[in-house]
């Protein structure tokens, strides 16, 4: 941590991952190629953030010359990287966000099994958070709203089925199938808010 | 879709799953299982799966198909697979017209994310195609393609700065937007853009400060802009900018009001008062429910107190309440703000409290807690058995090379600073190398037990300790040993016949440093001569190194009769230059140690390098800068000042703050007071508007009067001044001679010493010996306390304090003063100064020297 007060930049966040409980990585975004370059060196560094952090739910750590705000949920673990200057808050934030969002969209089942399932919407969640480093959303409303995500329900055949159908038909129904959906998540948003 | 099983991907295989890619290929698309397979390509890169160029190029190429399914998670599951194989896949670049397609169509959701994943695959060239869509993507109304394009704009600057600078007017229109993250990003591309141009920064800083954000995100943002270019300005506190930092501490946004505390807080020379405010801000986040705010207030504190503690003292009951948070890192920032703030008697309550948790916390921590124990010591010396105390505990633990390097550090500084500590300390260290796995350590405990150990009561103690190193360590640490065990024999002759017989063992050692260094004490030794000793043993060697190769390689390569003499080469300046490190978690540097040139050596090059100054012989000293002119006249000039063996060399910087001339054969003509002879100018040729030139002058200095080492020189800048154009800087042709006066500048006796550091002053004092001793009584009137005494001896005549004697111990009335130094030629000088408080201060000075003058010299000075 140096005297220097931070450089005016956008690139706020260094890297985003998530862990389970096993501090095996499900996912993980590094945004600063200067910081761990290789794979070995980035999974070496969250081996060494999982066992500092895993047993005590505290929120904030300083490891590595490196700021980490965390947050675990069942048997998951979410961390956000900055650097030793960055703005704790700002950081706090996109943790905040990026755990809102994962929680709405695997309906407040943020465990491992579920997450997993739901893979893809996690992807995109955390590509619209966050582009390169720099925080492109940190309203949980707003990233839904742009991910536009639908859960794999245990209907899910049904669905596959319904797509194969519409497939040759997809111009029309497309759109009406959009609205529905909007309105839908925003429903549940109004409700859960 | 495998359901069973605790990870569907766990077991995913790269060759089936690209086998299973094949079904993009088939129509109708099945949007589902291609979204599944997509998921797969992803978490398998996200993993680390090493993808060749061909596979993935052809996976690559089979998912630019699901280009034609409408499925909305499809498409951007394929932006994702573009940004993700944008690098290892070739040919990306097919994908360009979809994405384009996708950026400008109808769908919004799709827009946003079209223009990043475009924006990744683009380079320069390709930018320009599709720069129409950038700048209308950048002033849409629509949040997301707007923020899109800003944020791909801005990673783009890096490669395609010229292409993006012009989008400017976009960016700028974009900062008013109504949406807060589009000004956030709107904000940081402009200041990216016009970062090099402090005018178009300062225009923009109060445009937004005048009409205001809404985004808390472009407020700590502006924040930054705004202290970096006070700090840049060296901006007073009066300034607007300092007032818009202050009123960011009433903004309502915690993340904003942090910000701009900490901005306060970092600023260089805040007063008190200034500090005031930012402080109590802090101090309310203290007791936040939010474990990270309370961790950015403590840390931020933790700060302020290393240089105000008194700004702190009035949180000091928000921090006790802190020792016991449950998140240690937070404790541990409260502990050490505490130690730097609180008086003495809460030192023991404090360790106490420390002890109980140092095994939990971090090793950064753990470094932080070392530092702030350290600091402690030095403020606190009577406290230090309490800290050793705590300090050989910790040294026990486990610990990375940081933390440990950290404690004996703080280890040997409190046996510097306290006499009394001295042997506990040792033994402790002795009992750490018994175990210790790093070589930097070891070694440098050995090198402080041979400076040490021999000076206290018990020296036969420590052998044990040093010969287990030579039977047990690595080859550096049993080197390190053997020249340790050398100065226990140089310095206690009972101990000698058991040394030798030690060093004899040594010298069947396996490594040939180690047996070098045996068989050279083990002669030195063997003469008991006591000057030999202080010369090979105590005391080393005091040339610069650097310096040293080069006269070796110049004497190889010129082969004479004569043998080498020591003599030519260059001394180190310098030596051992006591850096204070900064009391905070040290962010771990990845850089090398490189042993650097000196900045003597650069000039002995550059030197060199003129003609004029060829013959000369090697440069002894050079001066600090001195200036001589105010800091904002036409022309700023600086001179260095060289000393040679018969000679000085003044080195003149000259710069020509006038954008309207053009200067030429600029030379500093000197007029001395004393004999000295000026023999030579070299002029600077020209010296364009803000382009630092230098032109030097060659002094003899005088033959005949070795003891005139002062002079002053009466100083003019001479030149030929050609007016130009400000704005081409195309010069007149013709000029006019004109000159400026300097100020006067003035050469010393320290001019003509260099400083040496001797590790054992005693017995460099013995080597020399009596023959030229001199010693004579002055009383400095005006001189108050014996710390300003010592601080104008040692700047007068520029030595070398030795043995710590430059530290006055508190509430002493009487102090010895140890200098050493080489007079130019290369005599050692040595000086010892008894000085006593009275009303004023008396000093005896006794000086030593192998050269009859140099003696007279000093003494002559000093009166």
């Amino acid at each position: 941590m140096d005297s220097t007060s931070p450089e005016p930049s956008l690139y706020t966040v260094k890297a985003v991952f998530i862990l389970d409980n096993d501090g095996t990585r499900l996912l993980s975004k590094y945004y600063d190629p200067e910081l761990y370059p290789t794979m070995k060196e980035q999974k070496n560094f969250e081996r060494n953030v999982f066992n500092k952090t895993h047993k005590a739910d505290n929120e904030i750590a300083f490891l590595e010359g490196m700021t980490i705000v965390y947050k675990s949920s069942i048997d998951l673990f979410f961390y956000v990287v900055g650097s030793a200057q960055e703005n704790e808050l700002m950081l706090m934030s996109v943790l905040n966000c990026l755990f809102d969002s994962l929680s709405q969209i695997l309906r407040k089942n943020v465990e491992r099994r579920c997450l997993l399932d739901n893979m893809e919407g996690v992807f995109l969640v955390v590509d619209e958070i966050i582009d390169g480093g720099v925080i492109l959303e940190c309203d949980p409303q707003q990233v839904l709203q742009k991910v536009n995500y639908r859960q794999v329900t245990e209907s899910g055949y049904g669905f596959v089925l319904f797509d194969y159908i519409t497939g040759s038909v997809e111009g029309q129904s497309e759109r009406s199938q959009l609205l529905q959906t909007t309105t839908r998540y925003q429903n549940r948003a109004l409700h859960s808010t | 879709m495998i359901k069973n099983g605790s990870n569907p991907f766990q077991h995913l295989e790269k060759s089936a799953v690209l086998q299973e890619a094949r079904i993009f290929n088939e129509t109708p698309i099945n949007p589902r299982r291609c979204l599944h397979i997509l998921t797969k390509i992803i978490y398998l890169l996200n993993q680390g799966e090493h993808f060749g160029t061909t596979e993935a190029t052809e996976a690559f190429f089979a998912m630019t198909r699901l280009f034609q399914s409408h499925d909305q998670t499809l498409r951007r599951m394929c932006y994702l697979t573009i940004k993700e194989m944008a690098n290892i896949s070739e040919d990306v670049i097919i994908v360009t017209s979809s994405l384009t397609k996708d950026m400008t169509g109808k769908e919004d959701v799709y827009r946003g994310p079209a223009i990043r994943a475009l924006c990744r695959i683009t380079d320069t060239t390709m930018l320009q195609a599709i720069e129409r869509y950038m700048k209308q993507a950048i002033v849409d109304k629509v949040p997301s393609v707007s923020s899109s394009a800003l944020v791909s704009s801005l990673h783009m600057v890096k490669g395609s700065y010229d292409v993006v600078k012009r989008w400017v007017n976009e960016a700028q229109e974009a900062a008013s937007s109504d949406n807060i993250m589009v000004q956030y990003h709107a904000l940081g591309l402009l200041y990216h853009l016009r970062k090099n141009d402090r005018l178009a920064v300062t225009k923009m800083l109060n445009k937004f400060t005048k009409s205001g954000l809404k985004s808390p995100f472009a407020y700590c943002m502006l924040i930054r802009i705004a202290s970096k270019l006070l700090d840049e300005t060296e901006g007073g506190h009066d300034s607007p900018l300092f007032d818009f930092i202050e009123s960011c501490l009433r903004n309502k946004n915690e993340m904003v009001v942090y910000e701009a505390a900490s901005a306060i807080v970092h600023m260089p020379n805040c007063t008190a008062r200034e500090l005031a405010p930012a402080v109590s801000v802090l101090q309310l986040f203290c007791s936040s429910p939010k474990a990270a705010l309370r961790y950015a207030a403590v840390r931020t504190l933790n700060k302020v107190a290393m240089k105000h503690p008194s700004a702190v003292t009035a949180c000091n009951l928000d921090l006790e309440n802190l020792i016991t948070d449950s998140n240690r890192s937070i404790a541990t920032l409260a502990i050490t703000t505490l130690l730097k703030t609180g008086s003495e008697s809460s030192v023991d309550r404090l360790m106490k409290q420390i002890s109980s948790f140092v095994s939990e916390i971090s090793d950064e921590f753990k470094v932080v807690v070392v530092q702030a124990i350290s600091a402690l010591c030095q403020k606190y010396p009577r406290k230090h058995s309490v800290m050793m105390n705590f300090l050989s505990n910790m040294l026990r633990d486990d610990g990375g090379f940081e933390y440990k390097r950290a404690i004996v550090d703080c280890i040997i500084s409190i046996i510097e600073e306290n006499p009394e500590s001295k042997e506990t300390g040792l033994a402790h260290l002795c009992e750490f190398i018994e175990d210790c796995e790093h070589t930097v350590l070891a070694t440098k405990i050995l090198h402080l037990l041979g400076k040490e150990g021999p000076r206290t009561p018990q020296p036969s103690k420590y052998i044990r300790f040093i010969f287990n190193r030579v039977v047990l360590e690595s080859e550096a640490v049993r080197a390190a040993a053997v020249s340790a065990l050398a100065k226990f024999g140089a310095q206690n002759d009972d101990l000698l016949p058991s040394v030798l017989v030690l060093m004899q063992r040594c010298m069947m050692d396996s490594d040939d440093e180690v047996r070098d260094r045996a068989t050279f004490y083990m002669n030195v030794l063997q003469q008991k001569q006591k000057a030999l000793n202080a010369a090979y043993i105590f005391n080393g060697l005091s040339v610069s190194v650097p310096g040293l190769e080069k006269s070796l390689h110049q004497y190889t390569l010129e082969p004479s009769e004569k043998p080498f003499d020591m003599k030519t080469v260059p001394l180190a300046t310098a030596p051992i230059t006591e850096q204070k490190t900064e009391i905070a978690p040290v962010a771990t540097s990845k850089l090398p140690e490189k042993l650097a040139p000196s900045r003597q050596d650069i000039y002995q090059e550059q030197l060199s390098g003129i003609p004029e100054f060829q013959g000369l012989g090697p440069l002894f000293k050079s001066s600090e800068p001195v200036q001589l002119t105010e800091a904002e006249t036409e022309y700023v000039v600086r001179c260095i000042k060289h000393t040679f063996a018969r000679h000085m060399v003044f080195q003149f910087d000259c710069t020509n703050t006038l954008n309207d001339q053009l200067l030429q054969k600029v030379v500093v003509q000197m007029e001395p007071s004393e004999s000295y002879e000026v023999i030579h100018y070299v002029p600077a040729a020209s010296l364009p508007y803000s382009q630092p030139g230098s032109c030097y002058t060659l002094v003899r200095l005088p033959d005949d009067d070795p003891t005139a080492v002062s002079c002053t020189f009466s100083c003019t800048l001479k030149y030929l001044v050609r007016d130009c154009d400000p704005n081409t800087g195309e010069p007149d042709d013709d000029g006019y001679d004109d000159e400026y006066v300097l100020e006067d500048l003035e050469v010393t006796v320290a001019d003509h010493i260099q400083k040496v550091l001797k590790p054992n002053f005693g017995a460099a004092w013995e080597e020399v010996g009596d023959e030229f001793e001199k010693e004579e009584t002055f009383a400095l009137a005006s001189v108050r306390t014996l710390d300003e005494a010592v601080g104008n001896i040692v700047s007068f005549l520029g030595m070398q304090p030795c043995e710590r004697s430059d530290k006055v111990p508190e509430n002493k009335n009487s102090h010895v003063l140890f200098l050493a130094g080489v007079f130019r030629g290369g005599h050692d000088v040595l000086v010892r100064a008894r000085l006593a408080l009275a009303d004023g201060v008396t000093m005896q000075v006794t000086v030593r020297s192998s050269e009859e003058t140099v003696v007279d010299v000093i003494l002559a000075s000093v009166g």
